[in-house]
């Protein structure tokens, strides 16, 4: 459908990454050599087994937890269910109540709308104009039912960045096991589980230049929690499968390499973003910048633009090679405006128009610059066959 | 997702642009739901006395579907006379752009109902007699139209003073 010869620029990172060279090299013997299952007991099973504990270590230590509290599965999707349903169901004595922030990802919105269903009580949190969870609202929506909270580390959509240390202490103090999505932001910001009092913590592998197929579930030492998965009791009884090792392996490696590279990374993609926002705010008019101007994701911009629909922007910007994408109801399956836009007060007339535009480790400056220009005639263009244009020009 | 028709419409849309005095508007849609199509008509008598949809053009604001749909609905309706040009529905609209997704269909639906509103308006202007069905159809879409009103009062006031102040 795109013309091949034109280039084409990735800036859709935040809805997955490649995966790095480097990433690749480490996982290619567990796929072609040592493939074994780690829990057969001849060599093959024991040399995968050990790339699997090793793996576990690695990752273990970045978040400052000890090995067996980390329990790999299959995406971040897999890992919030767990964390949600795991929880609910095995701390039903104490409570039913759990609280979110309503700016979570699907999975874990969704999940909570199914638990709704069992009758558990879901309670979402307040939060400002950038999607910043108030404390005081998590001070006073806590009582004796509740048994979890789950705020999302960093935003998919609008990249806004949450206080999850402060939310970890009010838990901690309150007794209440603290849950936190991390995958867009596992290996772009420091975490320390310790530090920030956090009991379960999602992470993903595909959001890291890993590759797709591994995430895993940060579950605190002593923290009550049900499988969904019942079988073979692998990793620790929390999910029977067989275990994706080369996935796992290349997830460790991704791993590894963010946490080396974090510091110089982040503010390359900094520097870059800022670039962006800038260029984007000064060139065209009616545009806005959506989440906070710095507690954002280092490689995260999202924008809306009055009086044009975000899918004719994506699928413009396509078609002169660059990949972004958008939050608007038009592409979305059921044609409705993105609830992250709209629990931060966004009219749908205002959610049509966003366009996310995600950073990465190969994101250049000019491939920004070409974005900055381009944008500015699709922006230009789809407004002079729209019949709003003179209120805009 | 999209078939090549569909992108090509998009890409390059045939009959973009506004008619100076035109003898019919359609207006339809509404910013909330994000598509607004706006179809233009200039009508001319043929020697045999038909009426005939001499020029068309649109302008939308709209997704990828909603702009490839009035593309392709001005390409159908050039030249036709208004009886013929009253025939084109969904579904021709739809197999002229091979095909467009299912949750996109309501996209078609939008700029065959701006082709009934622009020819309705052209018919009603000039006291001609209009067909009881596009009564019909012209009374369907003007109660979608306040439903919708309705249901979005407070941010259709909000988008209009946005307007004012623009």
């Amino acid at each position: 459908m795109v013309n091949k010869e034109i280039k084409r620029i990735y800036l859709d990172y935040a809805a997955t990454t490649p995966v790095d060279p480097r990433v690749f090299r480490a996982m290619k013997p567990y796929f072609l050599n040592e493939f074994g299952n780690s829990a057969s007991l001849h060599t093959f099973g024991q040399n995968a087994k050990e790339a699997l504990e090793n793996s576990r270590e690695i990752i273990a230590k970045t978040l400052k937890a000890t090995s067996n509290e980390i329990i790999f599965n299959s995406s971040a999707t897999e890992s919030n269910n767990l964390a949600l349903k795991g929880v609910a169901f095995a701390n039903k004595n104490r409570g039913n109540h759990i609280i979110i922030s309503p700016i979570e990802h699907n999975c874990v919105i969704n999940t909570a709308k199914w638990l709704k269903k069992q009758g558990f009580e879901i309670e979402k949190l307040d939060i400002d104009k950038y999607g910043i969870v108030n404390l005081d609202s998590l001070k006073k929506m806590i009582k004796d039912e509740t048994i979890l909270v789950s705020v999302i580390h960093a935003n998919n959509e609008i990249g806004t960045i949450e206080p999850i240390g402060e939310i970890g202490e009010i838990c901690r103090k309150r007794n209440i096991y603290f849950h936190t999505d991390a995958a867009q932001s596992f290996g772009k910001i420091p975490i320390d589980v310790k530090k920030m009092n956090i009991d379960l913590l999602t992470a993903s592998s595909h959001k890291m230049y890993g590759p797709k197929g591994a995430a895993c579930l940060f579950v605190r030492k002593g923290v009550k929690i049900e499988p969904l998965l019942h079988g073979g009791g692998h990793e620790f009884g929390l999910r029977s499968s067989t275990v994706n090792v080369p996935a796992i392996v290349g997830f460790a490696k991704a791993v590894e390499i963010c946490n080396k590279e974090m510091e110089k990374e982040s503010q390359k993609l900094i520097k870059l973003r800022d670039r962006l926002i800038k260029g984007v705010l000064n060139k065209i008019s009616g545009s806005h910048l959506n989440g906070h101007p710095k507690k954002r994701l280092p490689n995260n911009a999202n924008f809306w633009f009055e009086f044009v629909e975000g899918e004719s922007i994506v699928m413009h910007l396509d078609s002169y090679g660059i990949a972004a994408s958008t939050a608007s109801a038009c592409s979305s399956p059921k044609l409705e405006p993105s609830h992250v836009l709209l629990a931060i007060g966004f009219k749908p007339q205002e959610a049509h128009g966003s366009l996310r535009v995600s950073l990465g480790r190969w994101t250049k400056k000019e491939d920004i610059d070409y974005l900055i220009e381009t944008l500015a005639n699709v922006i230009k263009n789809l407004r002079k066959i729209s019949p709003f244009k003179k209120n805009v020009y | 997702m999209y078939t090549k028709k569909v992108i090509e419409h998009f890409r390059n849309p045939h009959n973009q642009g506004k008619i100076k005095n035109p003898d019919g508007i359609g207006k339809v849609g509404n910013i909330v739901c994000g598509d607004v199509m706006w179809l233009y008509i200039k009508v001319r008598k043929k020697k045999n006395g038909e009426d005939i949809i001499s020029n068309i053009k649109f302008e939308t604001f709209g997704c990828t579907a909603a702009i490839a749909t009035s593309s392709v609905i001005t390409d159908l309706a050039k030249g036709k006379s208004i009886k013929e040009a009253l025939k084109i529905n969904k579904t021709k609209i739809v197999e002229s752009l091979g095909g467009l997704p299912p949750v996109k269909i309501h996209c078609s639906v939008l700029a065959a109902d701006a082709l009934d509103e622009a020819i309705y308006d052209y018919l009603s202007k000039n006291k001609k007699n209009i067909p009881e069905e596009l009564k019909k159809r012209h009374q369907k879409i003007m109660h979608e139209k306040k439903t919708i009103e309705e249901k979005y009062k407070d941010w259709i006031e909000a988008e209009e003073e946005m307007h004012k102040n623009n």
